[in-house]
């Protein structure tokens, strides 16, 4: 007696060498789609969206291509979800742990061809990883003693990583901003406090750092477009019509006389709470929410600076740099804490009028504005420089640097490479596979420069065998070059995190041997 | 089908609309559940131990999970087949009741109902067959109370609690770090327990996982956490030594349940009214500044007004927590859930020694730590992972591995796993056949051989030849009549359990075998199945 099925209708099954086949499939799917973006030759792609409008997006970030996709192979959406962890946790090295992943069960496959247990590969690949994890460990470079030392390492840093992106042509100029920007931070990995304002209009190179803090808000008719000695108030407070917030409270009234005086006494409220409002010795008062006329007016009168609807983004950055509170009653102004500022004034950029606040008293916080041909080309300038504070930031906690250049991983192979001869049995078969895995991203990468990769790499493998070898692959010359020398850095952690994820995800896939599908929940039918 | 006549030759109607439907009946019945019963056994079969191989599932929104959990699998394999249904169930209440073994035991199952078919073609009746297995399950937890041995441990003297919870963790895939997590589980046990009453609360432990971090970073706080930051950006980050009014009422005017309205039809009322507004507010912050509170945790919203003058006179707040966090914080920190402000006492405050905010990785997810409570009785373990799907497995290996060492500080008792349980229980099941006289011999003699399937299992997923392993080690048990001797799994080159500290707990085998063994037995009572045909 056969049994038909024990699932839903819809649902599949796959089992073993067929489930196996099937994931690594997906991922070397995934893992060859992004592969191209890979290093500084590497090439962008264009994303339409389904939505409406088909917005087009143009990028060589990993997480973001990846983001974009609608995927239906599960092992594959395994590597969309560690680019993103990757993207969220360390900010560069999205397309790097994807290939290596990648790379990693395309090394495992051949394995399970021939005959070797997912187990046993997965053994071999955690000491692996343990190993390449070490060897970095062991040439790290740590300058955090000296500043500035440690300044040019994180120049090099940010250079390398935007190299590989849009702004590769003003990566000096970039760099040196993305560097100024997060030294303002402070050690703190908020990147909420450096707000990037895209402008179109004029070139890339036109984009600046500002030490202020600008508002993308007009100042109200009327009021001073420039004030020096500003003191500012940052406020979340109704200032359109104050409502009675006691439940249930309704105005019910016979007369129009009496519609009259309510009136009257509303507007004596909002006067009154304007008048607090100045008492406080002010002269810019910021409102999260909206200002009416009625107030606005009353704040011209005074001589003061109001600007509306600043969101709350906006506002806590202002009180941020400003080192105000952010007030929502104003009964006792001694106690409540006034920004300050040396210089508010209305400046353009292109064509539009923005609201700049510079002289703040906490230099935390700055402002990044890019220009730039297009939206395309800011969007994506935004995502390259969003990249390159996110590492640089996180460089600043943990200092440990590392040369680029596919560098670290002739190191990690080389060690990885040792590890195997030295292991006994099967395990060495994948520790093997891992350090074939590791090479295979310089080899990409001069295969995106469109290098002799099989020439390149070979040497680069001869040259590391001596010890303490600097020599990487200079996509620029096209040859092998000290990457110290060439200036070409990469942050210990990112490389960290690409092992380790990489490793981890492809475990992850290794030890599947059934999928199960369920059957797709049924949309409701508007028909 | 069902079809009968009266007197006068007309049918009866017994089965409404019998067209549409398709039955089954006695042994076809019965063939056919146990064909679906061990389809679902088949699946988790290569799941089993610490070789076991995982399985991806992707659920109905294409959402994916990776797990070797049994419950899990069965929980979300949306099984259509009702036969199959009772298995997820059987794994299910496994799960509830021990936490752990929910793949064990419908292998056990399963290979139960494989046994019975064959004994089904000798033409046994079914129900001496499940009356043979009754007795034979009955024969099989006593042995296990015979060879269970009695742990001693108490709380500075746990490790053989970490070997049992590593046993456990050894199956997942954190296996990497399974010590570090096995004493993180067992710490935390031991921090909840009431080892008087010999009782665990579970709900006092708080499992948070955060992607980001590698799994080494997982850590046990002693204290609570919760995924919220505080109410305004400029609040204090860290409180040292803090008094915490665990609030139930918002900072809001009050709204009265009865249906009321305020009319508002001169001036002066309208004065008055703002001026009770504030007054209220400016209450509401005072009564919690007055019994020295330094930091509030609400369950519900702020106004803007309430949180400015929070802030304004210094008292960092934490707005929507929800209720079970609240709950959790409450006993922490010895404090008293207050529904209302005029409530307040100084004595209802928790304390905690530090509460601070951290933030992660380079998008701004903040969480909120407090820490040395007062009552150190709730503790969270923060799992950090490589990305979704490794916190989820995670977690539910980290649950895994509380229940059991739960079901220890229960019960101090301890079998050997590897399969060395099962293989000692089948001789004695084995041994103990022969004493029954009539047809369940038969039935008690295939439980034996069910028995055996999981060592098997464990022997072919670790990728050792099943059947020699299995002889080899059956024979050496009977040899040297030690109950230790079972499966080598890791390769590690000796097959006694107790050099390789491979442990489970006494309750969690009995169990598997006994819910086993009941689903069995309902199956095979079954002779008629009725279902709607397809459409």
């Amino acid at each position: 007696m056969p049994i038909d099925k024990i699932f839903k209708d819809d649902a599949s099954e796959e089992k073993g060498e067929r489930a196996r086949m099937a994931s690594f499939v997906g991922a070397m799917a995934i893992s060859d789609l992004v592969k191209s973006t890979l290093g500084p030759k590497g090439m962008d792609k264009i994303l339409q969206s389904t939505g409406r409008g088909h917005a087009v997006t143009v990028t060589n970030d990993g997480a973001t291509i990846l983001k974009s996709l609608h995927i239906d192979n599960p092992a594959a959406k395994v590597l969309v979800d560690i680019s993103k962890v990757q993207d969220d946790e360390v900010g560069d090295g999205t397309t790097s742990v994807v290939v290596l992943a990648g790379e990693l069960l395309r090394e495992a496959e051949k394995l399970v061809a021939s005959k070797i247990h997912p187990m046993t590969i997965i053994a071999g690949y955690r000491m692996a990883s343990e190993c390449a994890r070490n060897a970095l460990l062991k040439r790290v470079i740590d300058n955090k003693d000296n500043a500035e030392k440690f300044r040019s390492d994180l120049l090099k840093i940010a250079m390398t990583t935007l190299c590989s992106k849009i702004l590769s042509q003003d990566k000096e100029h970039f760099a040196e901003m993305a560097v100024d920007a997060v030294f303002r931070l402070k050690g703190s990995t908020n990147l909420e406090a450096i707000q990037i304002i895209k402008k179109p209009g004029g070139s890339l190179k036109d984009s600046f750092l500002d030490e202020g803090f600008i508002l993308d808000k007009k100042i109200g008719i009327g009021q001073p477009k420039r004030i020096e000695n500003a003191n500012i108030l940052v406020a979340n407070t109704a200032m359109d019509t104050d409502k009675v917030k006691i439940y249930g409270a309704r105005v019910r009234v016979d007369s129009m006389t009496k519609v009259a005086e309510i009136e009257g006494a509303e507007k004596e409220k909002m006067k009154d709470k304007v008048k607090k409002i100045i008492g406080h010795g002010i002269n810019c008062f910021v409102n999260r929410q909206l200002i009416y006329n009625f107030p606005e007016e009353l704040f011209a009168d005074a001589g003061i600076l109001a600007i509306e609807h600043a969101d709350f983004e906006g506002i806590e950055r202002l009180g941020l740099v400003t080192g105000g509170e952010i007030a929502s009653t104003f009964d006792n102004p001694e106690s409540v804490k006034l920004g300050h500022c040396k210089l508010i004034e209305e400046i353009m950029i292109g064509e539009d009028k923005l609201i700049h606040f510079s002289g703040c008293e906490m230099g935390q916080a700055c402002s990044i504005v890019l220009r730039g041909a297009s939206h395309h080309v800011l969007d994506e300038a935004e995502r390259s420089l969003h990249d390159a504070l996110c590492v640089l930031s996180q460089t600043v906690n943990d200092t440990r640097v590392l040369l680029g250049g596919g560098w670290p991983e002739m190191v990690m192979a080389k060690e990885v490479d040792e590890l195997a001869r030295k292991t006994a049995g099967k395990k060495s078969h994948a520790i093997e596979a891992f350090s074939r895995a590791l090479v295979a991203i310089p080899t990409t990468i001069a295969d995106n420069a469109g290098l002799d990769s099989a020439e390149l790499v070979a040497q680069l493998r001869a040259e590391h065998h001596t010890e303490g070898c600097n020599a990487g692959i200079d996509v620029i010359t096209g040859a092998v070059g000290d990457m110290e020398e060439r200036g070409i850095y990469e942050a210990f952690k990112v490389k960290q995190a690409v092992l380790l994820s990489a490793t981890e995800a492809s475990e992850m896939i290794l030890r599947v041997d059934e999928i199960i599908t369920c059957a797709p929940r049924r949309r409701e039918d508007r028909m | 089908m069902a079809l009968a006549f009266d007197e006068f030759g007309r049918p009866f109607i017994i089965l409404r609309e019998q067209d549409q439907k398709t039955r089954l009946r006695g042994i076809d019945a019965q063939k056919a559940n146990i064909a679906a019963g061990k389809a679902v056994a088949r699946i988790l079969r290569s799941s089993l131990g610490p070789k076991g191989m995982d399985k991806m599932l992707q659920g109905p929104d294409g959402d994916i999970t990776i797990t070797n959990d049994g419950a899990t699998i069965l929980e979300q394999m949306d099984v259509d087949n009702q036969i199959a249904k009772l298995m997820v169930e059987l794994s299910r209440s496994q799960d509830y009741e021990i936490g752990d073994g929910t793949t064990g035991v419908v292998v056990m199952a399963g290979a139960l109902l494989e046994q019975a078919e064959r004994q089904l073609d000798r033409g046994i009746h079914p129900i001496r067959i499940a009356e043979g297995y009754e007795m034979a399950s009955r024969v099989a937890v006593e042995h296990l109370e015979r060879i269970a041995q009695k742990f001693e441990f108490d709380v500075n003297n746990y490790e053989p609690l970490v070997q049992t919870c590593m046993t456990t963790l050894s199956s997942k895939i954190v296996n990497r770090c399974k010590r570090s997590l096995a004493e993180i589980a067992v710490k935390a046990v031991l921090a909840v327990a009431d080892l008087e009453r010999r009782d665990v609360n579970l709900d006092l432990i708080k499992v948070e996982g955060k992607v980001g971090g590698k799994l080494e970073d997982t850590e046990l706080i002693y204290g609570i956490l919760i995924d919220k930051d505080m109410s305004h950006p400029q609040m204090p980050k860290q409180i040292e030594d803090a008094h915490i009014a665990i609030l139930t009422c918002p900072f809001e005017p009050p709204k009265p349940k009865t249906k009321h309205k305020v009319d508002i039809d001169t001036v002066e009322k309208f004065e008055t009214l703002r001026k009770q507004e504030q007054q209220y507010f400016d209450e509401m912050v005072q009564k919690c500044k007055d019994v020295g509170a330094t930091l509030v945790i609400c369950q519900w919203g702020f106004d803007d007004e309430a949180n400015h003058l929070l802030m304004h006179r210094n008292l960092p707040a934490v707005r929507w927590v929800g209720g079970v966090e609240l709950e959790l914080i409450a006993i922490a920190t010895g404090g008293r859930i207050v529904p209302r402000f005029q409530e307040l006492t100084p004595e209802k405050l928790g304390k905690a020694g530090v509460v601070r905010e951290k933030s992660f990785g380079t998008t701004k997810e903040r969480m909120l730590y407090i820490e040395h409570c007062a009552n150190s009785k709730a503790v969270t373990v923060f799992i950090r992972g490589g990305n979704k799907m490794m916190i989820e497995e995670t977690k539910r290996s980290i649950h895994d591995a509380l229940c059991v060492a739960r079901n220890l500080i229960r019960n101090k008792s301890i079998v050997y796993g590897g399969g060395a349980a099962e293989i000692a229980c089948s001789l004695a099941v084995d041994a103990a056949a022969d004493k029954y006289p009539g047809v369940e011999q038969y039935a008690i003699r295939a439980f034996a051989e069910a028995l055996d399937s999981v060592p098997m299992a464990l022997a072919e997923n670790s990728g050792l030849q099943p059947i020699e392993t299995l002889s080899a080690v059956k024979s050496q048990q009977i040899k040297e009549n030690i109950p230790f001797y079972g499966i080598d799994c890791n390769d590690v080159g000796t097959n006694d359990m107790r050099e390789q500290n491979v442990f489970e707990t006494l309750i969690g085998k009995q169990q598997q075998i006994l819910l086993a063994t009941q689903v069995v037995k309902m199956i095979l009572k079954i002779d008629d199945v009725i279902s709607n045909s397809e459409y």
